[in-house]
């Protein structure tokens, strides 16, 4: 079991470092320090002031260690990146790691309840429709969830604030403070829109999983034992399905932090994809690469937290 | 080369493609089978997946001329597609409501009163128009992303699944890490560092869907390596690349096939949250979904702009995911679930 | 000696493009305490859905449509959802033909056992857990204290099958449905179960029915036997009259093909043909199409039950203008 979790962080850690190898590509090689340049400063930017910018951010080295062994961007790249000293920002010369601390709260605020929200409204509705398996509420369930999933979510943003809080003036429309007693108030309607329009996808996800767990033998073998309908679904089935359900959740890790883009932009919550959106929109590439790796991290983490808690669910990984 | 002659070009090689998979559907047992239970059950949404295809051919043949030079002088000197030519002349000067007499604002009289039947939006072009030109723009995302991705995706999987050893770890590495940057970070990435046209965000998306469909070719290679006919094959001596097109790949078609149907319906999704984020492609209904955010909060709001054009990238989503699914039971119950 | 189990005119039936088709079809079998019934046919004859129906787990969409089943003197197709659930598992018992995948991967078999047995029995954990462990010992599993905690990937086939097997006898059930239950595993294996299904059978005098193609497994465990062919009992009988003197020649076919008894160096007897899907089964004899003695109302006629040695019949034409067996 130790030998498993040691050797699946290790591989973790691979990746953690090809990760930083391509964002090195892609924003240094791809996008040179020049191009980044003269996007911040304008296409007919002076050779002089296209330098000064670079030698000012820190872009001014050569890209490669084969070019300059002791003092070349790479090699910048890896420890910044791995030691989280992020730079400054491209855009306003704020210290990045500073912005990412006041965002990791606001962002947390909202993800936090929607992972939960989502998780469990998408489980309790796919076992109702899984259990109607075979019947009329199944198959306009499935109906519903594939309407759902074709409905861009810029189409229930806004729908969702012209409705809920333009017409109906039931919460306000965008905005954010963090005053617990009101807090909510800012965050319901997001949480309220991000759950619809996530639950299509994950209740056909779930479904499937379900239904293809409880064709199984032993749900058969639990039958033929006696056991009732529920008691075979929170026994045998839940603790089966657990695997790909596992796999599924950890893919929404990242945005815990992250912060959904759309909604923290469309509903002004500053968090960090607030930052991210304005990272794109004012060219701020250092913040950007910043968040894309942070993203990633995330990602691997709970990555390797899924093979473990794998691990505990499947006895059969357990003991491999 | 000018652009309406590649598109044009491109609407040949697509009609091309066609007769060639329909020839090649008519003798292949399988496929035809397959097509046929795929029209029994979807009859509905393949219609409607055909209708859009058709406007978007319709919106690709193009030629100059013909076009009476009277008030737009640089109008005149351009391609015009079919479509273009059915909307000559719709013109308006500012908003106005669906079918209305006058604009939406003000109150002027409309040049061509009565004939928007979706209103027209703030340049005062007709909103049909519009959104029927969306529909080229968006199979030209899917389109033109799995023709990157679907290659890819093929000969990275196949090969490492097949030749396995030092080959598939390095290829198994490259997906586990693409695959470990969220799919919208990696698409603003690439997409920012290139530089934001049509092409780098087909190729941002080709990028990031090719890793999906790699990994299950792979896997479903790894599983065919085995089976007992491709060993004989190998036994009776016949050569590597052989065996791979004769025996490897038809048996993945499939795969490819609901892999793309079901991706694609995510691509236009994806494209739209690029259009919002302002790196989107030019002329998508994302595109036009995006401008509806100020129209909402005009007083009174312009409605009919995003109706029109979230319609429309329901209607064809709708189509394609009730399309896929249906092919997907069709052709493989089980190998392919809902891509986590 | 009363009867366990009586089954009549057990129909089963599952859509179709054209309508319902009865996979198992006017089947009436009857099993006597202490007494093992095998129900013999190749793969598809609607054996596995008859042992289903009786436990009424038919899978979906297919459905019991007509028929009795009179377990102790209750017809099951009469109980409510919650008095059938007592009934599996407490009074009928099943073992299937996979013990791979038939127990709960995620599940210790210990568990797994206590949870059949406190299911149907008001019993602490404690006292579950010791039963189980008293009847791994009963099934013969080496170091039943060890394998109390193992999961089920742990145990080979056979061990497995033993699991099962405790599970189904857990609650000492009236009847055992055993449905093929050494198909899956290795040959010395089989010896084994079955050795081992004869002597929990005398030692509980729980029924069994016998779900089977191996009539070399039949010969080793059954008192009775019933030959099912297409969704039809064919042949009932004895296990006496019908290995040793079958009438049917769908059996006479079965029996001709064990290995076995095949001359040496002489080509294998076998059944032309296969056994037809539901939806061309012939409105006479199900067997028509392969019977090497058809003769005139095979193909348009059912044909009626033929009454031979006393307790055995035989569905068959050629049968019934020969009852005396003459060929």
């Amino acid at each position: 079991m130790l030998a498993y979790v040691l050797r699946r962080a290790a591989y973790g850690v691979l990746v953690v470092l090809g990760v930083l190898l391509l964002l090195f590509v892609l924003f240094f090689q791809i996008a040179s320090p020049d191009d980044v340049a003269r996007r911040a400063l304008g296409e007919k930017a002076l050779p002089e002031v296209i330098e000064q910018w670079k030698a000012n951010h820190g872009y001014d080295r050569p890209l490669w260690p084969w070019q300059d062994f002791s003092n070349n961007m790479l090699f910048e790249h890896y420890r910044s990146m791995l030691t989280f000293d992020f730079g400054r920002s491209d855009a306003d010369d704020v210290v990045i790691t500073e912005r990412l601390r006041q965002g990791v709260g606001p962002s947390l605020a909202l993800t936090l309840p929607l992972f939960v929200a989502g998780i469990s409204v998408g489980i309790v509705l796919s076992l109702f429709v899984a259990f109607f398996r075979e019947t009329y509420i199944d198959r306009v369930g499935v109906w519903l969830c594939v309407l759902g999933m074709s409905v861009s979510i810029l189409l229930y943003i806004m729908g969702g604030q012209l409705v809920i809080a333009q017409w109906l003036r039931w919460f306000p429309i965008s905005g954010f403070d963090p005053d617990p007693s009101v807090v909510g108030r800012f965050l319901a309607l997001p949480l309220v829109i991000a759950v619809l329009s996530g639950v299509g996808g994950d209740v056909r996800f779930y479904r499937t999983v379900f239904l293809e767990e409880t064709n199984r033998d032993y749900v058969r073998t639990a039958r033929a034992k006696g056991a009732g309908e529920i008691r075979i679904m929170a026994r045998h089935v839940l603790r089966n399905a657990l695997i790909p359900i596992l796999t599924r959740v950890v893919v929404a890790i990242p945005f815990l932090f992250m912060g959904s883009l759309l909604l923290e932009s469309f509903f002004g919550i500053p968090g960090l994809g607030s930052i991210t959106v304005d990272a794109i929109n004012g060219n701020d590439f250092s913040t950007l690469r910043t968040m894309v790796f942070i993203g990633a991290l995330l990602f691997i983490v709970g990555q390797i937290a899924t093979d473990v808690s794998y691990a505990l669910v499947d006895p059969r990984v357990r003991f491999s | 080369m000018e652009p309406h002659v590649i598109s044009n070009v491109v609407v040949v090689l697509v009609l091309l493609a066609g007769f060639g998979i329909a020839a090649f559907v008519r003798r292949n047992r399988m496929w035809n089978d397959a097509l046929r239970e795929l029209w029994r059950r979807r009859p509905v949404a393949i219609v409607v997946v055909a209708i859009y295809a058709g406007v978007a051919l319709l919106d690709s043949a193009a030629w100059m001329g013909g076009v009476e030079s009277g008030e737009d002088v640089v109008a005149a000197h351009e391609a015009k597609s079919v479509l273009d030519r059915l909307f000559l002349g719709t013109q308006e000067k500012s908003y106005s409501a669906p079918f209305a007499d006058a604009e939406f604002y003000g109150g002027a009289d409309l040049a061509h009163p009565g004939s928007h039947p979706f209103g027209t939006d703030i340049l005062g072009r007709d909103v049909l128009y519009l959104t029927l030109k969306g529909a080229r723009v968006a199979l030209l995302i899917g389109g033109l992303t799995s023709l990157i991705a679907i290659p890819l995706a093929l000969l990275l999987g196949v090969s490492a699944g097949y030749f396995g050893g030092r080959l598939d770890d390095a290829v198994f590495f490259l997906i586990s890490t693409l695959a470990s940057i969220p799919g919208l970070l990696l698409l603003i990435a690439l997409i920012m560092v290139m530089g934001q046209s049509t092409f780098s965000v087909c190729i941002a998306l080709g990028v990031t869907s090719w890793v999906g469909l790699s990994r299950v070719t792979r896997g479903e290679t790894l599983k065919l390596r085995e089976l007992d006919y491709v060993k004989a094959a190998r036994a009776l001596g016949v050569s590597q690349l052989r065996i791979l097109v004769r025996h490897i790949l038809p048996n993945l078609m499939h795969l490819v096939i609901i892999t793309f149907v079901l991706m694609f319906s995510g691509l236009v999704l994806s494209e739209a949250i690029l259009s919002w984020l302002g790196i989107g492609v030019d002329g998508s209904w994302g595109q036009m979904i995006d401008q509806a955010r100020d129209e909402l909060t005009r007083s009174p709001i312009i409605w009919w702009n995003i109706l029109a054009s979230g319609t429309a990238l329901f209607g064809l989503l709708l189509a394609v995911n009730f399309v896929g699914d249906a092919l997907r039971d069709i052709l493989d119950p089980r190998t392919l679930r809902d891509q986590p | 000696m009363s009867a366990v189990l009586e089954v009549e005119g057990l129909v089963t039936g599952f859509p179709s493009a054209d309508g319902r088709v009865p996979v198992v079809d006017d089947v009436s079998l009857g099993i006597d305490a202490g007494e093992v019934l095998a129900l013999v046919g190749e793969s598809g004859c609607g054996k596995s859905m008859t042992a289903l129906s009786v436990m009424r787990l038919v899978p979906k969409p297919g459905r019991i449509e007509a028929g009795r089943i009179v377990l102790a003197g209750r017809d099951l197709r009469e109980l409510d959802v919650l008095e059938m659930r007592r009934v599996r598992g407490h009074e009928v018992s099943m073992i299937f033909q996979e013990p791979m995948t038939s127990l709960n991967p995620v599940v210790r078999v210990g568990d797994q056992v206590v949870e059949a047995i406190r299911l149907h029995e008001d019993v602490s954990q404690a006292a579950a857990r010791a039963r189980t462990l008293e009847l791994f010992g009963q099934v013969r599993i080496p170091d039943p204290e060890a394998r109390l905690d193992a999961y089920p990937h742990q145990l080979s086939g056979g061990l497995k099958q033993r699991v099962m097997i405790a599970m189904a006898l857990s609650t000492r059930p009236r009847l055992l449905i055993a449905d093929e239950p050494t198909t899956a595993l290795d040959v010395t294996i089989q010896a084994q179960i079955l050795e081992l299904l004869r002597e929990l059978q005398r030692q509980s005098g729980s029924a069994i029915l016998l779900i089977t193609h191996d009539l070399g497994v039949v010969n080793e465990l059954s008192d009775r036997v019933a030959v099912m062919y297409a969704g039809k009992i064919v042949e009932q009988g004895s296990r006496r009259d019908v290995l040793g003197a079958p009438r049917h020649p769908y059996t006479r076919g079965l029996l001709r093909s064990i290995p076995a008894r095949a001359e040496p160096g002489a080509p294998l007897a076998e059944i032309p043909g296969v056994v037809p899907p539901p939806s061309e089964w012939p409105a006479g004899c199900r067997f028509a199409t392969r019977c090497p003695v058809r003769f005139e109302p095979c193909r348009d006629q059912l044909p009626d039950a033929t009454a031979l040695n006393p307790g055995h019949t035989a569905w068959c034409h050629d049968a019934a203008r020969d009852p005396e067996g003459g060929s």
